[in-house]
């Protein structure tokens, strides 16, 4: 048995929550600062130094082990915010790790993005070249693939025009063109598949498959798109909040993360989950059909409960739609429909949130509800599992299973609900 | 086949030191992008502005025609005895190399940050490529300067001509020093490049560029601190045959670069850990 060619070993990834991405530190702050609360400066510093974790770290991976062996095509899935992007930031070298180490034995390309580097201004020909060599190739690659790389995109006509001028679909097959004639004996994708008409999809799967089949490329593949890891991946592995959950053959994986959420999951969460500021306490979910049955005639409400212990702003209350594939299909807070973006304030006592789904909205089906409280891009005060409600809805009318919605990434709402609350 | 196996790169990645000789024999294992980078901004560039390549030229000469009426003509200042528009535009040459290579280095790493975030490569191509294109220009600028040295009928002694080479890369060193110690603050604090351009401005007074080192008396080895002094005054020596060219002051700039480029390849490796996160 050959070596494995990726081992990952207690691999580990801290963040900082002031380094997140947007929100960028200003000289002038941080002088202010020093000169306000020197001491805080130096108490701060001294704990940054020593590696002590601030209540602003944590942990996007954590003790994460696994090997991929030569040839295998292995699947990523997992929620949002589980670690899956971090994981390939990680191998693709962009950011490096905190704990642990990788060896990789191979040449590794990273498709995190097509057309990365592209310049609006150069043409087909320039950016073909341009990108080729952003992605690593060399110039003597690009020349012998140049040509399969303008025919696979289909655009030969339009070679030397700007891309600027481009269709965005233009665009991207050239850019997945090029992505796809590297030849890393590793290749990491991230989601790109998901631009792209339904025709060229297709196409970019069977490219891939044929890469894999063909030359015993490895491919580590992450994506939200079930079918896709179905038809790709021999292997797939499960992340949940930083920590490899379940590995294995890829059904199984995909069942066990779906059955396993729906199963833990019923129509009602009672619990007693939160923080020194917000507590939920239950989380219901109820058909407003006259006989209570959930069917896909009947709206469907949903009632957050809970308590407020201490006076909060910016903090949110709302929801994320999943299908049982696991797809995202809506998501929203309870203030998405007061007219201003002031923060709004809580003032400590119970409350009770509630949205409606209204009737002929989903299809046929069991869908999950996972909440979303805290504090916006910064906290979250719950796990997924706490607050998480299923609920299945029958066909009474129709054919029912025409319905479908494709999977987007970010959020792409099939309803937007209104939002009714008592107290508070 | 059995070639091929031994030929399997192997890549570790653990979390990262803070200096290895790896980051260099990197660099020079990308250059083709290097190339490429420097390639696509000469290139977008000279396709954006109307009038092209020309705008190198542009630039430096009614530079020096505002310079040779203001300075060398009202406010009277001293050349070291050569014409003033040469004198001036020996300076110039150097000094737009330096001032627009460091405004474009600080800049880069935020510039590119589409790509920093989605693909790896040694990042100390980014700031080495601004230097690249400002070099490009430079070249092209100096035919300007050769002209002029035909019109004064200036003809450089063969053997003051080697010291050329080695002002070159005491600039080179100098912008790409300075550039990373800027792209790396720059990174890290957002409001840092409004003051920018302000101190590059400031830089110009203490570079003899529009007057003579000359003119500080005694105090005129404090300019020869700034590497850019020694290859402004070196470089005058050598083509226009203002003094003998001062090897000593040669050796301080070059010194004095070297320092620079260390302490920028420090403070650039010490963000580059972590700046795929915040920009």
């Amino acid at each position: 048995m050959e070596n494995p060619i990726i081992e990952v070993r207690n691999l580990g990834k801290k963040y900082n929550i002031n380094h997140q991405q947007g929100k960028y530190i200003a000289l002038r702050d941080v002088l202010a600062g020093i000169f306000k609360n020197p001491l805080k400066f130096i108490r701060d510093k001294t704990k940054e130094v020593a590696g002590i974790n601030t209540k602003e770290d944590y942990w996007a991976l954590k003790d994460l082990n696994f090997t991929v062996n030569k040839g295998e095509v292995i699947g990523i899935i997992g929620r949002n915010g589980a670690g899956k992007s971090t994981l390939l930031k990680i191998l693709s070298q962009i950011t490096p790790p905190t704990t642990g180490e990788i060896k990789i034995r191979g040449r590794v390309g990273s498709l995190l993005e097509v057309g990365t580097g592209f310049h609006p201004e150069l043409t087909g020909r320039e950016n073909i070249r341009l990108n080729g060599a952003i992605l690593g190739m060399t110039y003597k690659e690009i020349a012998k693939k140049f040509d399969q790389i303008v025919e696979f995109a289909g655009i030969e006509k339009f070679l030397d025009t700007p891309v600027k001028y481009y269709s965005s679909g233009m665009y991207v097959r050239l850019a997945f063109s090029v992505a796809a004639h590297m030849e890393p004996d590793i290749l990491i994708i991230d989601e790109v598949l998901a631009v792209g008409d339904a025709e060229f999809q297709k196409k970019c799967l069977g490219k891939m498959g044929e890469i894999t089949k063909q030359d015993g490329r490895t491919i580590l593949f992450v994506s939200h798109n079930m079918a896709a890891i179905r038809q790709l991946c021999t292997k797939t592995i499960l992340l949940e909040n930083g920590k490899l959950l379940f590995s294995g053959n890829t059904e199984e994986v995909i069942q066990h993360y779906n059955s396993e959420m729906i199963d833990k999951t019923g129509q009602s969460w009672n619990g007693d989950a939160g923080d020194d500021e917000i507590r939920i306490t239950r989380v219901l979910s109820q058909s407003l059909d006259q006989e209570g049955k959930f069917h896909t005639n009947a709206p469907i409400e949903i009632s957050i409960h809970g308590t407020i212990l201490k006076m909060t702003k910016h903090m949110v209350i709302g929801f994320h739609l999943f299908s049982q594939f696991g797809y995202e299909l809506a998501y929203s807070l309870y203030d998405d429909n007061d007219a201003d973006m002031a923060p709004t304030v809580l003032k400590p006592g119970p409350f009770i949130k509630k949205f409606v789904i209204p009737a002929d909205t989903l299809s046929e089906g069991t869908y999950l509800i996972e909440l979303d409280v805290g504090i916006h891009n910064l906290n979250k005060v719950l796990r997924p599992d706490q607050g998480r409600v299923s609920f299945s809805l029958s066909n009474v009318n129709g054919i029912g299973k025409r319905f479908s919605v494709p999977q987007k990434q970010g959020y792409v709402s099939v309803f937007r609900p209104r939002w009714s609350q008592q107290n508070n | 086949m059995e070639k091929a196996e031994a030929q399997i790169p192997i890549t570790i990645i653990r979390p990262k030191k803070l200096f290895s000789l790896r980051d260099i024999t990197e660099v020079w294992k990308y250059k083709e992008l290097l190339f490429f980078f420097t390639w696509r901004d000469l290139k977008v560039r000279y396709k954006q502005t109307f009038i092209g390549v020309a705008w190198a030229i542009f630039q430096p000469l009614i530079t020096m025609v505002v310079f040779t009426v203001f300075f060398g003509g009202l406010a009277k200042i001293p050349s070291d005895g050569i014409p003033y528009p040469i004198f001036v535009f020996t300076g110039l040459l150097f000094w737009q190399f330096f001032s627009t290579a460091l405004s474009d280095t600080s800049n880069c790493l935020i510039a590119n940050q589409a790509i920093i975030t989605k693909v790896y490569f040694p990042r100390l191509i980014l700031p080495l490529s601004s230097v690249m294109t400002k070099l490009v220009d430079f070249l092209i600028a100096t035919l300007i300067l050769v002209l002029m040295m035909l019109y004064y009928g200036f003809i450089p002694r063969v053997e003051s001509l080697i010291v050329i080479p080695i002002v070159l890369i005491i600039s080179f060193m100098s912008s790409v020093g300075l550039g990373l110690v800027l792209a790396a603050i720059n990174v890290k604090y957002r409001d840092v490049r409004y003051a920018l351009p302000f101190f590059i401005q400031m830089l110009l007074f203490v570079t003899p560029v529009i007057y003579p080192a000359s003119i500080a008396g005694k105090y005129s080895w404090m300019l020869s601190l700034n590497p850019m002094t020694g290859a402004i005054q070196s470089a005058r020596a050598s083509l226009l045959e203002t003094a003998p060219v001062n090897w000593e002051l040669v050796g301080i700039s070059f010194m004095a670069c070297l320092i620079l480029m260390f302490i920028g390849v420090y403070v650039f490796k010490k963000v580059e850990r972590y700046f795929a996160d915040i920009v």
